[in-house]
């Protein structure tokens, strides 16, 4: 039977405190490679949809700002649709990208990025995922990348039917994942890895 | 009854055993960053289903040869020279093309080019420690480097890590993203390692040490070392999973 030649998956290992030189080798001061750091613009003039900024900091059990923290996002567009294959990523004229990658800061842990608003996803053919932004983050001490989502807190109406958000058993926690429009246009999102306000992450 | 048309994105569920226990003590680093609470399961949706696609066009001619690419003209990288090479393949061996890997790791005396490396081993001028690189159309990717030293990292009072390589890896979907060290085989530090010893897995600490492959090497020039790489792959439809001859 096929069932059981399944190869075994490569075991994850943390990214450790120098991730910079190989993600983000101008962040980290290295020229040599690349000019300009994959990710770090999502290209979203080439879409034009309705443009916000999302900030925030990960935040470790002490309640300290993580600061070697490596944080990615992916995303659908203001239509809903993930970018494709035929989408280069780091080619300044080309679609937007729908992934983006920023490396905090490494005095106060602040990561940003500038996106569009993603629409619905869908779920299956009869059901929609509310907006959201997958959010995947490495460092010193994280033995296998965390995935966590984040959700618009505008969106009331669209995460009550979310099926990833009612699939949440304890519905205190849902806050986590919710952002709120601090500013117009800019969100807040901050991780917890640890505590009463821990994120919830995902097995997906 | 999951529909037909949905059945084959689906990726099958990570394998716990294979991968590092997120809060292991031994590792000091992960006590205060380790999740407490239990991760949500659910399913893959088209958000993991989906990833990023990179282009050929953004890897530069010297990305995969860490020995020049940091190097003053005429001048190569101080160490043993390497060719590091393998295939990226998903759970059901097949081979995954044209995805993007970046590499990166400390020089020949154990020491990172980084701002905040403290580590009193010299930097080599013309060493900076950074590679990328696609896989080929049937998923074997390659690239040239030095041997990266051990170096001393304040875990416990005397503790080293194994030399090792760093990989990020995309595969072709986010529910594959995964970041990875690469070991060398008979380095005795291998044993002593926390951050090794958080995979309980024996069989998947092997699967991260790479064996010297004398039939790459090249006369004169480089040793060689191979690592494969797997990842999640999707779940089948039943008429895959069928025996042949039914």
């Amino acid at each position: 039977m096929k069932k059981n030649t399944l190869l075994e998956e490569t075991a994850s290992q943390t990214a450790g405190p120098y991730v910079h030189i190989g993600c983000v080798p101008n962040f980290a001061g290295l020229q040599t490679v690349t000019k300009t750091d994959l990710g770090n613009s999502l290209n979203i003039d080439a879409f034009g949809g309705q443009e916000i900024t999302i900030q925030g900091k990960v935040y470790d059990g002490d309640g300290a700002p993580v600061l070697d923290a490596l944080i990615e996002i992916w995303q659908a567009d203001g239509f809903g649709i993930y970018p494709r294959g035929n989408t280069d990523i780091a080619m300044p004229s080309n679609a937007y990208t729908g992934w983006g990658r920023c490396a905090s800061n490494l005095e106060t842990g602040e990561f940003i990025f500038k996106t569009i608003k993603p629409g619905k996803v869908i779920f299956n053919q009869d059901q929609y995922q509310a907006p959201h932004i997958t959010f995947w983050i490495v460092a010193r001490g994280i033995n296998i990348g965390l995935q966590t989502r984040m959700y618009f807190a505008e969106e009331a109406e669209a995460n009550k039917t979310d099926p990833v958000l009612s699939s949440i058993k304890d519905q205190s926690r849902v806050q986590t994942l919710i952002a709120e429009e601090t500013s117009n246009g800019n969100y807040r999102f901050d991780i917890h890895l640890q505590g009463a306000q821990e994120t919830i992450f995902f097995d997906f | 009854m999951k529909r037909k048309d949905e059945m084959p994105n689906r990726f099958l569920p990570r394998e716990k055993h294979s991968h590092p226990l997120a809060y292991y003590p031994d590792y000091k680093s992960s006590i205060k960053r380790s999740p407490q609470k239990e991760l949500l399961k659910f399913p893959t949706t088209p958000s993991e289903e989906s990833g990023p696609v990179f282009s050929p066009s953004i890897i530069g001619e010297l990305d995969n040869n860490l020995i020049l690419n940091h190097a003053d003209d005429g001048k190569s990288a101080i160490g043993q020279r390497l060719l590091v090479f393998g295939t990226v393949r998903d759970q059901h061996g097949r081979p995954i093309p044209d995805t993007l890997i970046e590499v990166w790791q400390a020089n020949a005396g154990g020491r990172y080019r980084h701002k905040n490396e403290t580590y009193l081993a010299a930097l080599d001028p013309n060493f900076g420690g950074c590679g990328r690189m696609m896989t080929d159309a049937n998923g074997n990717y390659e690239f040239h480097t030095i041997m990266p030293g051990a170096y001393p990292w304040p875990n416990g009072p005397n503790s080293w890590r194994p030399a090792h390589i760093h990989f990020s890896l995309f595969g072709e979907a986010f529910a594959q993203r995964l970041i990875t060290q690469m070991y060398f085989e008979g380095d005795p530090l291998i044993g002593m390692c926390p951050i090794v010893a958080a995979i309980q897995d024996e069989k998947a600490v092997e699967r991260l040490i790479a064996p010297l492959v004398m039939e790459k090497t090249v006369p004169m020039d480089c040793l060689a070392y191979r690592f494969d790489v797997v990842l999640r792959g999707r779940e089948q439809t039943l008429f895959e999973n069928r025996p042949e001859g039914l």
